[in-house]
């Protein structure tokens, strides 16, 4: 890592830094959200309606994306550190989840927590005369969320084991040449570093899950697909539920990408 | 004075089938400086990093300050009392110099953060650099580096330095002030072993020096004799390839 002294480039003045750093993902975002108003403007019936019957959908997707992917960063950290680990049994049983969850379609993943389990512990239940467990009712959004959790976690291990073994030895040698313990090392000198390496990969998998999100809308949580489908069924047109379901949907991709590109930036300059 | 703080006695450590090293024993007394050479693969750096548990010995043992390494059980109770400085200095990139300084200080030592700067700013004074403290690591030369990560180990107040070839990632005129610092270090009474071909440096400061082949100790004696006098045939032609 650190071999010769690099002439960093001086900084340059702030408008200069800011032109050229301007992010021209910026227009596609400002261009996709003027043919939204330009549609409610203009069309104000569907478009408008349309959009005021998606409000609720819109809100739950965003809940179950953001939830969903605090819980993967957990899981990820876990999982990831599960996987650098020198006790072969943690790590045989990390390698294990992601192995396995790696394998299963999503769609599948999410079929299975929100129909299979519930059966499974309702099952028990009868099995052992629980009654709480044979009555057992099923959240649909917990459901979603514990399958997306469960589902990404599975990728986001993989993220920070990479992250983890993309810093060099010598830097955990050196912590612990100084007396710290393993995960004191982790906390304060190799996750730090890991984490601005994998950045731009933790904002990519936030971006997946927001659109993978979606597919939870087969799973009786009504986001916003959910609420898309919804309305076409009721007033039968389709190309204008679905063109404006999709816009909306690049709406909110297009600003997570421009807040991944500029916090990603930003880490960049404090190096 | 006669006490050796570090005593090593007949260890064996392999690599796969790389039997790196070979019954090494040795003695070092506290406040003695000792130089180790020999050709690369020699296993000296090998032996260095047993002596604060970076790499397991498979057999033998290692006493440290009157711990046995081999059981152990709070190594790093052992290793905040031996500092270690690297060949690529190994510096927190993410910090700046001084938090590279203090980290341990705060976290093993539970300095107060005042507490902590001062002994950092003592240190970088003493190393020549107190002037980059809030520079980040890549920002230094290699020397600048080397002398902020002696710093580090010795914000740790280690009883025993070691230095795993310290100058050898650096260009030659970065090399005496690194040299400098540790020529110090040598005056005030630190024990130090250290792996290096540094011939000027040893002479100034080394008790003892030793040459490694092969996974074992070849020759052992004051620097004077070992560089100008060596009776050993391997040491004889070692030196007219470093000399």
């Amino acid at each position: 890592m650190a071999k010769k002294q690099k002439n960093s480039e001086p900084n340059g003045s702030g408008p200069k830094k800011t032109a050229r750093h301007f992010d021209s993902g910026w227009y596609l975002l400002f261009a996709v959200i003027s043919i939204i108003l330009f549609l409610v403007i203009t069309q104000p019936d569907p478009y408008l309606n349309m959009l005021k019957f998606f409000k609720e959908g819109i809100w739950i997707t965003i809940y179950v994306t953001v939830v969903s992917f605090i819980l993967v960063l957990v899981v990820g950290l876990i999982g990831g550190l599960g996987r650098v680990s020198g006790n072969k049994v943690v790590r045989g049983i990390a390698t294990t989840y992601v192995e396995i969850i790696r394998g299963i379609p999503l769609l599948v993943q999410l079929l299975f927590w929100y129909f299979a389990m519930p059966a499974l512990i309702q099952q028990i239940g009868r099995v052992t005369g629980n009654e709480a467990l044979s009555n057992y009712q099923t959240n649909a959004i917990a459901m979603a969320i514990v399958g997306l959790t469960i589902g990404y976690g599975a990728y986001m291990s993989e993220v920070v084991r990479a992250g983890i073994q993309s810093i060099p030895k010598g830097q955990m040698e050196a912590a612990r040449s100084l007396g710290l313990t393993y995960f004191q090392a982790m906390q304060h000198i190799i996750l730090p570093q890991a984490f601005r390496v994998i950045l731009p990969a933790i904002g990519n998998e936030f971006i997946t899950l927001l659109k993978d999100s979606s597919l939870v809308s087969v799973v009786a949580v009504a986001d916003l697909t959910r609420r898309g489908r919804e309305y076409s069924a009721i007033h039968f047109n389709t190309l204008q539920t679905w063109s404006m379901v999709a816009l909306v949907y690049l709406v909110m991709t297009l600003l997570s990408a421009r807040l991944v590109a500029y916090t990603e930036r930003k880490t960049k300059s404090e190096r | 004075m006669a006490e050796a703080i570090i005593q090593i006695k007949n260890i064996h450590k392999h690599f796969g089938d790389c039997h790196a090293l070979q019954g090494v024993s040795l003695e070092i007394k506290k406040g003695e400086v000792v130089v180790v050479i020999g050709p690369s693969g020699s296993g000296k750096s090998t032996l260095l990093r047993c002596i604060n548990r970076l790499e397991e010995f498979d057999s033998g043992s290692i006493v440290v300050d009157g711990i046995p390494l081999a059981g152990a059980k709070n190594i790093n109770l052992v290793r905040t009392e031996v500092g270690m400085v690297f060949q690529q200095f190994n510096l927190f990139p993410h910090l700046s110099v001084l938090e590279n300084i203090c980290l341990a200080q705060r976290i093993i030592r539970h300095r107060s953060k005042k507490e902590a700067r001062d002994v950092s700013m003592k240190l970088l004074d003493k190393v020549g650099i107190p002037e980059k403290a809030e520079m980040r690591p890549p920002q230094l030369s290699g020397g600048q580096q080397q002398r902020v990560a002696i710093a580090r180990a010795l914000a740790m107040n280690p009883k025993i330095m070691l230095f795993d070839e310290p100058t050898s990632a650096l260009d030659p005129e970065m090399i005496q002030e690194v040299l400098d610092v540790m020529l110090g270090l040598a005056k005030e009474g630190m024990t130090m072993v250290v792996v290096s071909h540094e011939i000027g440096f040893a002479k100034a400061a080394a008790d003892r020096a030793i040459l490694m082949d092969g996974g074992k100790i070849i020759e052992e004696a004051p620097p004077k004799v070992l560089f100008e006098n060596p009776k050993n045939a391997r040491t004889k032609a070692f030196l007219s390839k470093v000399l």
